[in-house]
């Protein structure tokens, strides 16, 4: 489903990803670890189109279409959805506006019907209800004064009402504690499906043991360094990546 | 109720029925010759079989205004408008002609396409009877119709032309014409009250709530013309009247004036509320063409417990200089500004309000929104003061600006004078950008660039929308979206 071949990022100056080739087939959750600053977040951004990065060489193909020349709300209408590792506060805008805007938007694109609002009005209540996601939550402007753990069920739900082919989700652990992580997961999970792909990108192997991948990826200096079963993960676990960076450094 | 949109709809149909009659910008129009002098002073006040006090009045106002400066303190840059090359008065005069919307302009038309108002003849002028705003329409200098007058009749309420007022209550506009705003006010106000062509008058008589809300519309059509409309309104003891206007101008590659005056007079326990939605031409992308917009627009809260609510959605003109204001003389009275001023472009904007305490415990509340985008200027700009004898007076200010692009400008510049120590005033003032953070998270929803900045706008400015009667509020979103489209990326 998600081809990456030979990617190749930089921003001004900087070489962010190297050389990047990864792929991640349809009912796949593909975990991508890596220390911090090795670009897990240029890869997620680079996916979804945010623009300020300069694409020199590569391709990203989603069902074998190369996405890169896209908006993101067109890629987002092909189905790649980022849970963002600090979803942004929009003041003034009702949550359930921006929900119904964004599942319309993207119906549109796809020439589908756009929903009618009690049909809306009950998937949305249906999402909320497995996720946690308090009325109150819905009646307030998207994500504004919502606390971390919120914001990231807030994210869960669009994704649970887009439906995407491709969830990537950066970092989504970090700072939930274990409460809101299992809540976080749980919503994943569920989404799980055959003609669904996950990329998952973490730090710490924590979120593994909730959301359980099928492959793992070690990331690390611009590139994927080493690719695997779950195993992988306890493995770097106990020894961190220590070693992938100094094989670079040699 | 659908209030901008049938009086969009409405006066559309007055101009695809003029067409029918004949006057569109092809066809002659009835003008003064150009310029300025007591002579067409007298022309405008002779074509309207004015009554000799107002004929003084003009000419009182005429006199004085070739002795006043024109003002500079506002944040607006312009060439000198040169007052002697425009035409004080133009009618549209009824000759057959060719009956066709291609000359239209094609700018305009899709511009009320997007708004969702079809161009079709409506029945309004008719009167069909489920139709619920009543319009007056002011078309150059003069206005053209005025529906629902029996039906408001009947309720006591008088709205017609102030030209056709003189005429049929020569006492009431006598009384009230010049007591808010004098015809010594401020240069654009003296000019106008030397000049004025016509407005809309209403009259709500003591303890009647209006039955319906009251519209006018105004249209510049002729070239090089400047409009003057001067609209008086008074509530009388225990009246409610809701009153809303509404604005455009075709496409013109010169500058035009608009220096209207609106009065507003609130007697005990009355309540006037007053929207604008502006849809001025704004001028083309390179800051050509545009109506230099200076109005004078004033409400006296004169009775005890009254009650005067300014709303305004400023999207259009190439310059807007308009300071809507309340004089908050009763004991209890209250004033309200509630004010989103879209600027992109070469726009220009200083705006803002005044809010004068004089009375006791009285109370006023201010929320400005400023968006600025492409290279444009947005000023807000109040006063809010406390005279000595206004014991308890409070006010509440709220002004905030939003930024689209890195070539534009918002600036904040209140006054606040207390001269009375139980007074309290409150100012809170914020300025943002849209970031990219926000665009981006939109977008990747699904949402386009614009239908981002739209929705992101909307939420900056929900406060005030919500003060807009619901349809009307509906149609503002919309223009507002529409004046900010192409302002990213």
């Amino acid at each position: 489903m998600l081809e990456i071949r030979n990617l190749h990022v930089s921003v001004g100056d900087r070489k962010i990803l190297q050389g990047l080739t990864l792929s991640v087939k349809a009912g796949e959750v593909a975990a991508i670890m890596g220390p911090n600053g090795t670009g897990k977040s240029t890869l997620s951004y680079v996916i979804s189109g945010r623009e300020g990065y300069d694409i020199t060489e590569g391709e990203v193909l989603l069902d074998g279409e190369n996405i890169l020349a896209l908006e993101p709300h067109e890629r987002a209408a092909k189905g790649v959805f980022l849970a963002f590792q600090y979803p942004v506060e929009i003041p003034g805008v009702a949550t359930m506006t921006f929900l119904k805007a964004a599942m319309n938007a993207q119906r549109r694109a796809r020439g589908e019907e756009e929903l009618a609002t009690p049909d809306f009005m009950k998937r949305v209540k249906d999402a909320a209800a497995s996720l946690g996601v308090s009325q109150d939550m819905l009646r307030r402007p998207l994500n504004s004064g919502f606390s971390g753990g919120e914001k990231k069920r807030m994210d869960i739900l669009q994704m649970a009402l887009l439906q995407p082919k491709l969830g990537i989700l950066d970092e989504t652990d970090s700072g939930l504690d274990i409460d809101a992580l299992r809540v976080v997961a749980d919503g994943v999970n569920a989404l799980r499906a055959p003609e669904r792909a996950f990329v998952v990108i973490t730090h710490y192997q924590r979120l593994l043991e909730y959301i359980k991948p099928d492959t793992v990826h070690v990331m690390a200096k611009g590139r994927i360094q080493r690719s695997g079963g779950p195993e992988l993960a306890l493995e770097l676990e106990k020894h961190g990546y220590q070693e992938y960076l100094a094989e670079e450094a040699a | 109720m659908a209030a901008l949109k049938e009086t969009v709809a409405a006066v559309e149909s007055i101009d695809v029925d003029a067409y029918k009659y004949g006057f569109s910008t092809d066809i002659e129009s009835e003008k003064a010759p150009k310029g300025l002098n007591e002579d067409i002073v007298r022309f405008i006040s002779a074509k309207k079989s004015e009554p000799q006090w107002l004929t003084d009045w003009r000419l009182e106002a005429y006199r004085r205004w070739l002795t006043m400066p024109e003002p500079k303190w506002a944040r607006v840059h312009y060439p000198p408008i040169d007052y002697q090359d425009l035409y004080y008065y133009a009618a549209p005069k009824s000759t057959p002609g060719p009956k066709s919307l291609d000359d239209v302009d094609p700018e305009l038309l899709r511009t009320y396409e997007k708004l969702g108002i079809p161009l079709r003849e409506q029945e309004i002028l008719a009167g069909v009877e489920t139709r619920k705003v009543a319009v007056d329409a002011v078309f150059d200098s003069v206005s053209v119709a005025t529906t629902f007058k029996e039906e408001l009749a009947k309720a006591g309420v008088i709205f017609c032309p102030i030209s056709e007022a003189v005429q049929t209550h020569p006492e009431l506009v006598r009384k009230y014409l010049g007591s808010v705003v004098p015809a010594t006010d401020n240069f654009y106000a003296t000019l106008n009250s030397a000049v004025f062509s016509d407005g809309s008058f209403v009259y709500v008589p003591k303890g009647v709530r209006c039955p319906m809300e009251l519209s006018t519309y105004f249209r510049i059509n002729e070239q090089k013309t400047g409009q003057f409309e001067r609209t008086l309104i008074i509530a009388d003891e225990g009246a409610y009247v809701s009153y809303l206007e509404g604005c455009t101008a075709p496409k013109r590659d010169e500058n035009q004036l608009h220096a209207a005056v609106v009065e507003l007079v609130a007697l005990d326990d009355a309540e006037i509320k007053y929207s604008t939605v502006q849809n001025w031409y704004p001028g083309d992308s390179e800051g050509r063409g545009g109506i230099y917009n200076f109005v004078t627009k004033r409400g006296d809260c004169r009775g005890r417990n009254s009650h005067i609510s300014w709303t305004q959605v400023e999207t259009g003109s190439a310059i807007t200089w308009k300071y809507p204001s309340c004089i908050l003389r009763g004991e209890g009275s209250q004033g309200e500004f509630y004010s989103i001023a879209v600027s992109n472009g070469y726009q220009q904007v200083d705006s803002g309000t005044k809010m004068l305490h004089l009375g006791k415990n009285t109370k006023s509340r201010i929320i400005s929104k400023g968006i600025s985008a492409g290279r444009s200027q947005n000023t807000y700009r109040g006063q809010v003061s406390a005279h000595r004898k206004a014991d308890g007076a409070r006010n509440f200010t709220q002004c905030d600006s939003l930024l689209i692009g890195h070539d534009c400008g918002a600036h904040t510049v209140p006054y606040i004078e207390s001269k009375n120590p139980s007074a309290q005033f409150e100012h809170e003032a914020t300025t943002s950008k849209i970031s990219e953070d926000q665009l981006f998270y939109a977008m990747q929803r699904g949402l386009s660039e614009e239908e981002a900045t739209a929705l992101i706008v909307n939420g900056f400015v929900r406060d005030v929308l919500q003060q807009l009667p619901m349809e009307f509020a509906v149609e503002a979103q919309k223009l507002i979206s529409i004046s900010l489209e192409g302002s990213v990326g």
